[in-house]
């Protein structure tokens, strides 16, 4: 099994861990990731401005990247996973912006939204199957309480993002299963972590981060999982109340299937 | 400072249709940061339809928005309040010298574990 990956600034600077870990788990499940050439930072905010073409661009080489290569295009940060994903469907449904956004590029073929973008863990789930996951760990995390942290990047909205159900998603919990630990559930876990705002308003972020973690603290939570980098960031940096151990699923993926770091 | 932002500007940029709102409030009453807001996501609905837009382009609300899309998702009308408030936040912002956060501001709020990613969106949301 064979995806273009598209790993993002971040996973190549603060987040290595969460490239590295999702790296070498993949290699352990048979699942081959060919890191797309030259791509640029996808600009970690979906442009909502019908009018922005320039900031759409770089999600656009990439999916033309993988399209040229006929694979589908792996994403792993959740904020890569949204824009590259919605940009997508731009070019898919919105005349304007595909045509434009074409007239810019000059690509060899014009690019009209037919990559289909996966995240890591809808091929855990949909490629790989949550069975097989379960069957090629070594070490179960037995007696792990993990609370599953999806935040608002991988769900909203729904119609576009289509991994789950927003309201009650189950992907996380289901994963962390596979991996012989148990899903924690309470209330914020789809609920916004404060993103960019830490910048501008540290205290409007550490409130977010205040709700989430007492929510999965009271439910007996020993550690929180993201597929975010800001999250994992807000998550640990902006909590004052309670402190709660933040990891990345992949760390989690490679520590189960018995990966030495 | 804003009042040359017109309200067919804001709906050029949305896309969004205020008059599908019906007023019920779930956007608001769903958005996380509410409480730091002066004017709430059904407000920004309803006051751009009134075109009440300087009101708005002169509130820090318009940075205070998450982009969590709780509104757009939950609202049953599918009118997507976050589109009205990032388009009058960029209504201002691509003025001349109207940039809320400069690169010069961002040596100042850096720490060792801030990702790469906080810096690229705070630079996408709130200067130009
Ligand atoms: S949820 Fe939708 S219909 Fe209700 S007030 Fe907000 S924008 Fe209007
Ligand atoms: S997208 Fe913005 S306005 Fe809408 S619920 Fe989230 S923070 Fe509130």
């Amino acid at each position: 099994m064979k995806f273009s990956y598209y790993p993002g600034c971040t996973l190549k600077t603060k987040a290595k861990e969460l490239d590295a870990a999702g790296r070498k788990a993949a290699a352990a499940l048979g699942v081959e990731l060919e890191e797309i050439e030259n791509w640029q930072c996808c600009g970690a905010v979906y442009p909502q401005a019908t009018d922005e073409i320039a900031t759409r661009l770089s999600s656009v080489r990439a999916l033309s990247a993988a399209e040229e290569k006929g694979q589908e295009l792996l994403t792993l940060c959740s904020a890569c996973h949204h824009v590259i994903k919605r940009v997508n469907e731009d070019m898919r449904t919105n005349a304007d912006i595909r045509l434009r956004a074409n007239n810019y590029l000059a690509l060899e073929k014009p690019y009209t939204g037919a990559t289909n973008v996966i995240h890591y863990l809808e091929m855990l789930r949909d490629r790989v199957g949550f069975d097989n996951v379960k069957a090629a760990v070594k070490n179960p995390l037995k007696g792990r309480k993990i609370a599953a942290y999806y935040g608002c990047l991988l769900l909203r909205p729904s119609k576009v993002m289509a991994m789950d159900d927003p309201e009650n998603p189950s992907i996380l919990e289901d994963f962390i299963k596979a991996i012989g630990a148990t899903p924690v559930i309470y209330s914020q876990r789809n609920e916004c972590c404060g993103g960019y705002i830490a910048l501008d308003d540290k205290a409007a972020a550490q409130k977010r981060v205040d709700a989430i973690i007492s929510g999965a603290v009271a439910a007996g939570a020993d550690t929180i999982v993201t597929a975010c980098p800001l999250c994992m960031y807000n998550l640990d940096a902006n909590a004052t109340k309670h402190v709660l151990p933040v990891q990345y699923f992949t760390s989690l993926l490679a520590e189960a299937l018995g990966i030495v770091e | 400072m804003s009042g040359n932002i017109c309200t067919e500007d804001i709906l050029r940029i949305s896309g969004v249709n205020p008059r599908k709102c019906m007023q019920c409030g779930k956007c608001s009453g769903t958005c996380p940061n509410f409480d730091e807001m002066e004017y709430h996501p059904h407000q920004f609905v309803s006051m751009v339809r009134k075109g009440q837009i300087d009101k708005l382009a002169a509130s820090k609300s318009i940075y205070k928005c998450l982009s969590c899309f709780a509104c757009v998702e939950r609202c049953p009308r599918n009118v997507e309040p976050a589109k009205l408030i990032e388009a009058v936040r960029l209504a201002v912002i691509r003025q001349q010298g109207m940039d809320y956060m400069r690169p010069d501001d961002i040596p100042a709020l850096l720490d060792d574990k801030l990702p790469q990613q906080a810096i690229v969106s705070a630079m996408r949301k709130y200067r130009k």
